[in-house]
């Protein structure tokens, strides 16, 4: 069992942060990273920044222009995350676009996870038939959990299958949207995550995209195992940059106890 | 094993060969699965025939002459054919696609169409077909192609359609695709998305090969009555992402005989960092949806290519065009800004035809490449040249 697995196992209310690495500056990476774990967050999304993302809304957009201005690279990712075991106990997972992982290597992206302690990893843009057809036993045999994304508009069968072969959590996209586009959960919302929940899946769920505030992420707690905040931290780090008490003020005003 | 036949073809899993598929977020899934399932059905049908077949020949004015050229076949000492899609209704091939896809969302139910542009002959193409048929339409286009293309800007507007300007990233043509992607993902139900090449996820590269390949089904006809052949010996045409290309090959691909010659838009020159030849300098990568040949830099971010020509300039190509390359079946020259300008201004005083930048550079193959007296050459003039007046003023001095 990786951190990620046992994670899902035993807490409930899963307080969870996605930022882009290397913003507001390019070495905010770890700083962030340590505050968030000193703050009681329970799981980070690290975003390796791409040129065309093309799954965000404009703040995520933004803050990925940023970083590669900054000189942000996969490269320069693991170089700084390298060590980062010594501090950080939370399950790490890199989320990203396909292409500069494709660049890098798979097969040595993959194993470079592993060596530094990264749990998982979320490529929204690989298919399930590619990961499964060509990548799966890779990241198996590496420990390596991949993340794969639901949406309204999945099919029951699809969500089952994608069960199936997930051993980390399954990222439960609120709507239909990209990143950082609605506020509030809707009664439809509510009743896709219930139909969900009626599957009778084994995967652990985390609900993404639209949780910005402590109202919205009790919501999404009700209804799974915990839930992701991203647009609305990136925003945080846009204004306060790597300030450790603005972090910390964000994650308690949201997490639950 | 892929039977002979269908070398060229895509495969069950949206494959060319090495290259094409459907690298998408989980969110565009269930929109592509659907196009995915219906689109050859849509395509095959004879209703969707008869209303396509009857838009091109009397909305579109096809067929489209293929012209011999006789006065540029005595300087190349060789018979150089026309296909003349400039003289389709708006001015260039985008058309053919834009009816053809308007009727399968009209038969999909979907009633909101959305489109990318970089120069605006796609939009504008978008937008008549929207207005023929009474549906909404939202065109995304780069800030920076809105500033320099402002008729078509104009013409969009004028036939109804929301011109929405992309902001992100580089501000133009991809960064409009990602835009238009956007959207798609946070309007799943209503909306069609209208691609304007042979590029993104499959179904589209398929789909928009077999709308264009109108091209090519009238060239195989037309050739025969005008030559003493029944194929012709080259078939050249310049590539973007490859459409009018796909158009023109797509039924001579299996047939060895006609050697296939794909121009790309080498720039300032294909290493002067000022450039959209992707074949020449790209490598294997995943933009918007396919798997391909792509300007990337080391670190697997995607560079923005450029070339005067707005239609070219995209930093990845069509998937069945890199299979084609790989495969060896096509090959592909590159041409230069300057190419480009001198092969419009010899056509245009040789001819009579001011030709579009971007098919300028399918002429340029003449200073390429030696032909044989007796060969048959046919290049595809994908447009005209109208929307780039403002470029020849600013280059001839006019
Ligand atoms: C006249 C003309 N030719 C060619 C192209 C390039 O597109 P494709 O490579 O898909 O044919 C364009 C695109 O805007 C165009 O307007």
């Amino acid at each position: 069992m990786n951190r990620l697995q046992k994670l899902l196992k035993e807490q409930k209310d899963i307080f969870s942060v996605y930022y882009t690495a290397g913003y507001p500056n390019l070495n905010d990476t770890m700083p962030v990273l340590n505050a968030l774990q000193k703050s009681g967050t329970h799981l980070v999304e690290l975003g390796m920044p791409f040129s065309d993302p093309l799954a965000d809304g404009p703040t995520i957009q933004k803050s990925s222009e940023q970083a590669l201005e900054n000189g942000m690279s996969l490269k320069v990712l693991f170089e700084q995350i390298k060590d980062m075991r010594s501090s950080i106990d939370m399950p790490i997972v890199l989320m990203g676009y396909f292409n500069p992982v494709f660049k890098y290597g798979v097969e040595a992206f993959v194993k470079k996870c592993s060596e530094v302690g990264v749990d998982g990893v979320i490529l929204p843009d690989l298919p399930f038939d590619e990961y499964q057809d060509n990548y799966q036993d890779l990241f198996e045999q590496n420990g390596i959990s991949n993340i794969f994304l639901i949406t309204p508009q999945t099919p029951d069968e699809r969500i089952k299958l994608i069960d199936d072969n997930s051993n980390g959590f399954i990222y439960m996209v609120s709507s239909a949207s990209v990143t950082g586009a609605k506020k509030g959960l809707s009664d439809e919302q509510i009743t896709y995550f219930n139909r969900v929940n009626n599957l009778g899946l084994s995967t652990g769920r985390l609900i993404g995209f639209g949780i910005s505030n402590k109202e919205t992420f009790q919501t999404a707690c009700d209804f799974a195992s915990g839930a992701i905040i991203g647009s609305a931290f990136v925003k945080l780090l846009d204004e306060n940059g790597a300030s450790e008490k603005a972090i910390a003020d964000f994650v308690k005003n949201i997490k639950n106890n | 094993m892929m039977s002979d036949k269908n070398k060229y073809k895509v495969d069950e899993k949206g494959m060319y060969g090495r290259f094409g598929g459907a690298f998408i977020p989980e969110m565009l899934q269930p929109n592509i699965e659907n196009l995915k399932n219906v689109y050859l059905d849509i395509i095959n049908s004879d209703a969707f025939q008869k209303e396509y077949k009857s838009l091109l020949k009397d909305y579109v004015g096809r067929p489209s002459p293929l012209y011999f050229a006789k006065r540029l076949s005595e300087k190349y000492d060789t018979n150089i054919y026309l296909k003349r899609e400039d003289l389709n209704h708006t001015g260039a091939h985008k058309v053919n696609n834009t009816v053809g896809q308007i009727l399968i969302a009209k038969h999909m139910g979907k009633d909101r169409i959305i489109a990318e542009t970089g120069a605006g002959q796609h939009g504008v193409a978008t937008a008549t077909a929207c207005a023929l048929m009474g549906l909404r339409c939202v065109v995304y286009m780069g800030e920076i192609d809105i500033k320099r293309q402002a008729p078509n800007v104009a013409r969009m507007k004028m036939l109804g359609a929301e011109v929405v300007a992309a902001t992100s990233g580089s501000k133009t043509l991809k960064d409009a695709t990602n835009e238009a992607l956007r959207d798609w993902i946070c309007n799943p139900e209503d909306t069609f998305y209208l691609i304007g090449s042979v590029v993104g996820p499959h179904p589209y590269p398929d789909m928009v090969a077999r709308l264009q390949a109108i091209i090519s089904e009238e060239i195989a006809w037309q050739i025969k009555e005008k030559t003493s052949k029944d194929y012709p010996d080259y078939v050249v045409a310049c590539v973007g992402g490859g459409s009018n290309a796909a158009g023109s090959f797509y039924h001579f691909m299996d047939d060895e005989r006609v050697n296939l010659i794909a121009v790309e838009a080498s720039g300032m020159g294909v290493d002067s960092g000022e450039t959209a030849a992707t074949i020449a300098l790209g490598d294997l990568g995943v933009i918007h949806g396919s798997k391909t040949f792509l300007m990337q830099s080391d670190d697997g971010q995607i560079t923005e290519p450029y070339s005067i020509s707005a239609g070219l300039d995209y930093p990845g190509i069509g998937p069945l065009h890199a299979h084609l390359h790989d495969t060896k079946r096509a090959s592909i020259l590159s041409a230069t800004d300057q190419d480009a300008l001198d092969s419009a201004m010899e056509l245009t005083q040789l001819e009579g035809i001011i030709p579009a930048l971007e098919s300028s550079h399918a002429l340029a193959v003449l200073k390429k490449k030696k032909f044989k007296k007796n060969d048959s050459v046919v290049i595809t003039l994908s447009g005209r040249g109208d929307k780039d007046m403002e470029t020849y003023m600013k280059h001839f001095g006019f």
